[in-house]
Order: C-alpha cells, then structure tokens, then sequence
C-alpha cells in the first residue's frame, strides 16, 4: 500500500486534484460545468473500462446502468420530493444501479466475446423500452425534471442552478470522481482485480487455480454497473433533465467510444476519453448538424491510428524517446 | 492419497475408460504411459472433475471425490496442469504465482488492499518462484518467458496450490533437452518437500526411469502393465503398445 501511495502515479493523482480544485479560479462558469460533465462521464467509463480491460469482455449496454442510476433520482425526487436529499439520492443511485447490474449482469455473465455484448445490449433496449414505454411511472419519452436537492438539511432555495452548480456542486463532483477513480484502483490492484485479470487472459486456467470466474466475472458487473450509476446520479443533477435516451445504443455506444478515445490498456486512459469526448462532441455539434460523423470518422481514424487512444499513444512516444524503457501498461 | 477404483467412461456407446483402478500414495510419482487414444487425458479429466465418469469411484485422502466439481477438488487439494502451457499471460510471473497462493488461501475476494500488500502470500509466491528459478523474470509479463520457462513457471503455478494430490501433462514438453532434467530436478524435488502423490504423463522414457517409482501403461482404456519402469520397459506387451516393438 505504502509504495503505490507514494508512487509516481500518487505524486500525479495529487496535482491533478490540485489542477481540478483551481479551475474555478480560472475557467469560466459554462466550461466549469463541461468539465462538471467530464467528470461525472469519467466515473462511468471507469466502470466500463473494468470489464473491458480487466475482464476481458465487451458490454455495448452501459447506458442502462448509467439510466438507473439517473432514474433512481428523478423518481426519488418524482415519488417522495420532501425527502429529495442530495445523500438520498446518491445512496438511491448507487442502490438501484447495483439491483439492476445484478440482476442483468446475472444473465450475461454466463457468456463472452460476441454474445456477452449482444446480450448487454439487448438488455439495455430493454431498459429503454420500458422507460419510454411506462410513461405513467416515468414520464416516458418527456423525461424527468431534475430539481436542486437538499444537502445533509441545508435547503438551497434561493441558489439558482447555474449558480449551484459552478459553486458547491463542481466541489462535490471533483470530490465523488476522485473517490470513485481511488475506490477503482484500488480495486483492479486488489486480490479481485488480479484475478479478474486471470479469467481474461485464461479462462480455464483460472478455474484450475479455484477462482470461480463466472463469479467474479459477476462482481466486476455489479460493481461496473454502480459506477454507472452513480455517474448517472451525479450528471443529473448536471443536466438538470433526463430521458430514456440515456440508456439507449447511441449513449451505450458513446460510452465504448470514450473508452476507446482516452485508452484502455492504461487506467487513467478513459477519465481521458470522457473529458475529450465531452469537449469533441460539444464543438462538433456547434460546428455542424452532423456531428455523428465527425465523431464516427474520429473512431474509424483511432481504431486505424491510434488503437491505443490518446493514453497509449502518449505512452507509446514516451517509451520511444526513453531508449531501453518498456511502455507503460494500467 | 489418491485411489481410482474400477472407473469406467463412455461417451455414447465409445468406452474410452474401462475398468481402470490404481492407487497412488503420498511422496509417490507415478508415470501414466500410453500411445494416443489410449485415454490417458479421459483419465486426468476424470481425476480433476472435467469429466464424471460412467461407473467407479474417485477417491482422495479417503474421501468419495468422484461427484465432486472441478472447483471443489481443487479447494480438497488436486492440483494439474496441461499439456500446452496454460498461463495468465499479461500478469507479470509474480502475480501468476501470488494469484494462485492467493486462491489457496481463499484470499483472492477481498476488493480493496492491494495484491502486493499481502505480504505473506508475496513472501510465499517468491519463495516459490525461487525454487523454480524465475525469481530474476518476476516483474515480466508471462507473455515474455521463453517457451521452457512459461512451462516451469506452469508448473510452479500448480505448486503454489500446495496439493496433496498433482497432476503434470508433459511437464518437459517444450522445454530445452538440455534442460529438461533439471526441470525436472526441481519439480521432484518441490515434490518431496511437501510429499505430494503425483501422476505424471510423460513420453520421455528417460525421465520417467529416473524420476517415477511406478508406471501404469493404458491402452485401449484398460491397464495394460504395471509395475517398476523397469519392469514395465522389459514386459513385452508394453514394448508393443509404447515402441511398436516386442523382443
């Protein structure tokens, strides 16, 4: 423990967390809440990555998780809005996202490559068509509002929500991601997390060293699915309105994308990715209506180029002027 | 203790297993010989639970194992390893070993202090390592051994489980002439230290006169010899069916 806190990558962590909390002396409100967006997307490509990179397989259906997590808070706020709680509404986050992975995650462990992302994503469409269809229980295609929440009983009447959220709430978001980012590393270094990376590289040798791997594969799930969801809990609040689109193929395919645009051989890589993917997808849509192509082209030419996103890339001409040096792996 | 009593396997109305008992006791190695398609993988399938056999019973240190999952075998103490080298190929060759030391020690759930901070396990895979001289490859990927080496280091792998009960296909397959005696050197060696009962599948005769106390030729799913390596090397029924020659 001692080593890896003292690390290099420790020294790093910590003024990136220094840069995060000085921004708002520096950035503007709106570029406070891209980053706000940023950040909150981050977690949820965090949870992604730990399948994709540390369990070998591919989900195309995050948005669902990503959705309860979301939903979780707007029908809190929906169904009980006197108990609407920031804390609440986290813990409700976090719950209803675990529920869902688990009982999802149930079914598509039990298959890999093709047919665990096929299954991901049918399950995913599932989850949209519900909360489009349910219009009564979820507004259906109309979405939910997203009201300012109370914090530990402090009322926040009066605080507009831009106000809100380029003062108190970017504090909050820098402090969630930075916990979810350690809560992550921690676990792909633990015990779990190298076993995980066992049943990737070989499946039936990790039976044969007793790890149940079907299991564990299971646990990453749950465990990617609630980052997913706490993502969407923090984001809501972000943007103020949700709709199922969120947990549709084009928001579970954005996911893949920023993954695959910040890296996922390198842990930081898809923290990277989501910040990049926010801002390129921003400036894409301001400069044209059809943006989905300036983001598809950008994937065709990285999956081309760069299949080591932005991180391995870096990493890659980083080991290339150090003669003799290895490139770095997450 | 390992003893296999009148085990029979069929798949569809093919009897690849018929009949076969045999015991193997504590600090033993025994060599499983035979030509292809005698059964000899159906039998360690058969031994680590891949398989259930037709009729016939499995038992380990006493114990009815034979309806027993692969997984629970491993936690009552079989250990294999297989022909081709099976490995955890993008961890490094310590966190191959510790990864396994880990599951021996039902250590492998915990989420959040980190592999490396499990010092005793660490000091044990090291240990292990250093017995099966790799200690100078730990912090390589397994992807980057040499062919020799990832062997070795699958078969310090199956150590690190601490069996009572081992099974090793080929363990020199792969490995350099030059240096398949001192692998091999070290994996017996490894196995007198804990006095593990070992089958060994093996084609190399050398290795199985100068390491195995017995040897039990199957062919056709029956035993056919048994007996010392020399014995089973002067009967002429074995000569035919290992070497296609009889005196």
């Amino acid at each position: 423990m001692t080593n890896y806190l003292f690390s290099s990558r420790a020294l790093g962590y910590l003024l990136a967390l220094i840069v995060l909390l000085l921004l708002p002396q520096v950035l503007s409100p709106y570029h406070l809440t891209l980053v706000e967006t940023g950040l909150s997307l981050a977690i949820m490509a965090l949870g992604l990555n730990l399948l994709l990179r540390y369990a070998g397989v591919l989900s195309f259906g995050h948005g669902a998780y990503f959705a309860a997590g979301a939903y979780a808070v707007g029908l809190l706020n929906m169904y009980f809005p006197d108990n609407f709680s920031f804390e609440l509404a986290m813990l409700a986050s976090l719950g209803v996202s675990a529920l869902v992975s688990a009982l999802f995650g149930f079914v598509c462990v039990r298959h890999t490559r093709i047919f665990f992302s096929i299954l991901t994503l049918a399950l995913a469409m599932l989850m949209f068509a519900i909360l489009e269809k349910a219009y009564h229980f979820t507004g259906g295609s109309d979405g939910i509002r997203i009201p300012l929440p109370t914090f530990f009983g402090i009322e926040l009447t009066g605080m507009r929500r831009f106000q809100f959220l380029v003062g108190p709430y970017y504090y909050i978001v820098v402090g969630i991601f930075a916990a979810a980012t350690l809560v992550m590393l921690a676990v792909v270094n633990s015990p779990f997390g190298k076993a995980l990376q066992a049943t990737r590289d070989n499946e039936v040798r990790a039976e044969m060293v007793g790890i149940r791997v079907k299991r564990f594969r299971w646990y990453a799930f749950v465990i990617s699915g609630t980052f997913c969801g706490l993502s969407g809990g923090v984001w809501s609040f972000v943007n103020g309105h949700i709709t199922p689109e969120i947990s549709g193929w084009v928001f579970s395919g954005e996911i893949v994308y920023m993954v695959l645009l910040g890296g996922f051989m390198i842990f930081e890589g898809p923290i990277v990715g989501a910040m990049l993917f926010t801002y390129l997808r921003l400036y894409a849509v301001a400069w044209t209506e059809y943006w989905m192509l300036i983001v598809g082209g950008t994937l065709v030419l990285l999956v081309l180029l760069l299949p080591g996103g932005v991180t391995g890339g870096i990493a890659g001409l980083a080991a290339r002027l150090r003669p003799g040096r290895g490139g770095g792996r997450g | 203790m390992l003893e296999v009593k009148d085990v029979v396997k069929a798949f569809d109305k093919s009897l690849v297993i018929n009949g076969v008992s045999f015991s193997i006791a504590e600090n033993e190695v025994v060599a499983l010989l035979g030509p292809n398609g005698a059964g000899k993988t159906t039998m360690v399938n058969l031994i680590s639970g891949h398989l259930q056999p037709t009729s016939g019973k499995i038992l380990l240190n006493g114990e009815d194992i034979t309806n027993a999952s692969p997984y629970q075998r491993i936690k009552k103490g079989i250990a294999r390893n297989f022909q081709i080298t099976h490995l955890f190929e993008d961890l490094s060759v310590l966190d191959n070993v510790r990864t396994c030391v880990l599951s021996n020690r039902n250590q492998l759930g915990r989420f959040f202090k980190p592999a490396s901070g499990y010092k005793e396990a660490t000091e044990e895979a090291r240990a292990i390592l250093g017995i099966f001289n790799l200690e100078q490859f730990s912090d390589q990927p397994g992807s980057e051994l040499s062919e020799g080496d990832k062997k070795v280091l699958d078969t310090a792998m199956t150590f690190a489980l601490k069996p009572d009960f081992l099974l090793l296909d080929e363990p020199t397959s792969g490995v350099a002439t030059a240096d398949k005696f001192k692998v091999m050197d070290t994996i017996i060696d490894a196995i007198g230290k804990r006095g593990t009962a070992t089958l060994i599948i093996e084609h190399d005769m050398d290795i199985v006169s100068d390491y195995c106390q017995r040897v039990l030729v199957l062919a056709e799913g029956t035993i056919l010899a048994r007996g010392t390596p020399q014995e089973v090397m002067d009967d002429p029924r074995a000569q035919e069916t290992l070497f296609g020659v009889s005196e």
